[in-house]
């Protein structure tokens, strides 16, 4: 186990993560290899369980009414072999006027036939606020299939934001599918950012309802593929009450023989409702490129400064 | 200013969609010197300044480009920019995820910090305020033309061709550009500036006319701009190829 536990966190580190901080007794943490929980730690205020099954995981995460987590909490997730199952069910509960800041790394550095599957249902109460941020690292195989799924209820006046990044070794098969409402007064904001190659096969699919007043909401997502990787990105956005706005914003850059496909969907049901969307794909630009080769870079390096930019 | 030459064009022709947009342009540029080419809209200024600096689709059909006199007509961008030629564009590209610091010193190795310092609070942008802001639509377009002459300053080139400096930015920042390009000047970067305004081409040793794709008259700035200002901008046509037969010359009797 504990041998399980310092490559996790080398991979942790690998990921972008800092182990250090899974070490401080003031930062809340919990780190599972596939179906086991095999370090965590709570700071006040936090209600974190975690409870093995036979069919996996289930973790039950609550911050209770008007309290604010200071410190973000951190989560690693992983499988370590070449072969391997996760299974994730994610409960968390914002009570009204509560803060929370997740980081999640899910490493799976060896993956050759590795499945993690990750369902979460999100309720975020009146006035509270949610952050989460998922990092993944997967090791250059591509043998991981990645299937992250969640359900999202946004109560008045609350603030909800997911940043996802696969960014570094191959993406392998991913299928995203995000959904959320959102009531009053509330925002939220989805970003996805993968760099896909090889045979790569990425799915993104994010649905955001914007049913109540003055509710905002905006879906981004930045898509890199080359080689023969493929990505479908699927954004849905409406919008139903007055004042309610909404944005999706999607770009997808081609190279070598990949393809990608964006599918924007907006539409408003109320007269005072307004959803936009922008969405390009094709090559990098250009212009960006010759402009960096004017200073002197050459056109690779170019082309992947300014990939690697809109992935930051 | 020296007698070297820095630039030279011989029978420049670049033809686009069936268009000539450069017709058999012959240009000079003397090492050391600031020189203003002057047109009006849609005379071939930016396709002029994106074939010398080897921009994609902007090869040209005919002619040769000699720098420092080795033949760069048919290197990349990258091989032009390495051996000391750049581009300020007139709209300049948005990066999202590029600070402007990172932006700003691209391609610079050693003291990139400093350099870019150095380079903002030369286009009146305070560094602090600016390095770490994203160099994308969050910058208006006269933040934008300042970021990209302070690239180009902190490049240290041997010629900068600055595509319309002044265009977009206000009448305050105007006179820092000017500035600037003298700065430029003193520092040993011969200057190609292009501009449709006379009183900025004025600022140049030498100046350069062009209408329709053809250079048509060359001389002391403040002649061709007098001539620019008298022919050219009263012109109705704007499809002169010699220099010599504009519209409103030919009605006179």
């Amino acid at each position: 186990m504990t041998q399980d536990y310092e490559r996790m966190l080398a991979a942790y580190a690998q990921a972008g993560g800092t182990p250090e901080v899974l070490k401080d007794s003031t930062v809340s943490h919990l780190v599972v290899h596939g179906n086991k929980v095999i370090g965590s730690h709570l700071a006040d205020g936090l209600i974190l369980e975690a409870e093995e099954r036979e069919s996996g995981i289930l973790v039950r995460l609550v911050v209770k009414k008007g309290v604010r987590i200071a410190r973000p909490v951190h989560l690693c997730f992983g499988v370590l072999p070449e072969e391997g199952e996760q299974e994730i069910l994610m409960q968390v509960e914002l009570q009204d006027g509560s803060g929370l800041e997740l980081l999640a790394h899910c490493v799976f550095p060896n993956a050759v036939k590795v499945r993690h599957r990750m369902t979460a249902e999100i309720e975020v109460g009146n006035g509270a606020s949610y952050s989460y941020k998922e990092v993944h690292f997967h090791g250059e195989k591509g043998g991981v299939v990645v299937i992250p799924r969640a359900r999202i209820r946004i109560g008045n006046e609350a603030r909800f934001l997911t940043d996802f990044a696969l960014l570094h070794g191959r993406a392998g098969r991913l299928d995203i599918e995000y959904d959320a409402e959102v009531r009053d007064g509330s925002s939220l904001q989805m970003t996805a950012k993968v760099y896909g190659f090889g045979a790569d096969w990425i799915r993104i699919r994010e649905a955001a309802r914007l049913l109540g007043k003055g509710s905002r909401g905006l879906i981004k997502s930045r898509i890199a593929v080359r080689g023969e990787a493929s990505s479908q990105v699927f954004s849905d956005l409406t919008a139903s009450a007055p004042g309610a706005r909404g944005h999706v914003d999607c770009v997808e850059i081609v190279q070598g023989r990949a393809d990608a496909k964006a599918f924007p969907t907006v539409g408003v049901t109320h007269e005072l409702a307004k959803v936009t969307h922008e969405a390009a794909v094709g090559r990098v630009d250009q212009k960006q490129v010759e402009t960096l080769m004017a200073r002197g870079l050459e056109e690779e390096r170019a082309i992947d400064l300014v990939i690697g930019g809109m992935l930051k | 200013m020296g007698d070297k030459e820095m630039l030279r064009t011989e029978h420049l022709s670049l033809v686009r969609e069936g268009r000539h947009i450069l017709k058999d342009i012959s240009l000079s540029v003397a090492a050391g010197s600031v020189h203003s080419v002057l047109g009006s809209n849609a005379a071939g200024k930016s396709s002029l300044a994106a074939a010398l600096m080897g921009c994609h689709d902007y090869a040209p059909t005919s002619g040769s480009i000699f720098f420092l006199n080795t033949d760069i007509t048919n290197l990349s961008i990258s091989q032009r920019a390495k051996m000391g030629l750049t581009l300020a564009w007139q709209e300049p590209a948005r990066f999202e995820g590029l600070t402007v610091g990172d932006y700003v010193t691209v391609g610079n190795g050693a003291d990139r910090i400093m350099r870019a310092r150095e380079a903002l609070a030369k286009v009146l942008l305070t560094p602090e305020e600016y390095l770490l802001r994203p160099v994308d639509k969050t910058l208006s377009g006269g933040e934008r033309k300042r970021i990209e002459l302070a690239g180009v300053f902190a490049m240290k080139p041997r010629l900068a061709i600055l595509d319309e400096p002044d265009s977009g930015i206000d009448i305050l920042a105007l006179d820092n550009i000017v500035q600037l390009i003298r700065e430029l000047k003193e520092r040993g970067t011969t200057v190609l500036l292009i501009t449709h305004r006379e009183e900025v081409a004025e600022i140049a040793d030498r100046s350069s006319l062009i209408c329709s794709g053809c250079i048509v008259k060359e001389g002391n700035p403040p002649e061709v701009g007098r001539y620019f200002r008298e022919k050219c901008v009263p012109c109705v046509t704007k499809t002169c190829e010699t220099g010599e037969r504009h519209q409103n010359e030919e009605s006179v009797p």
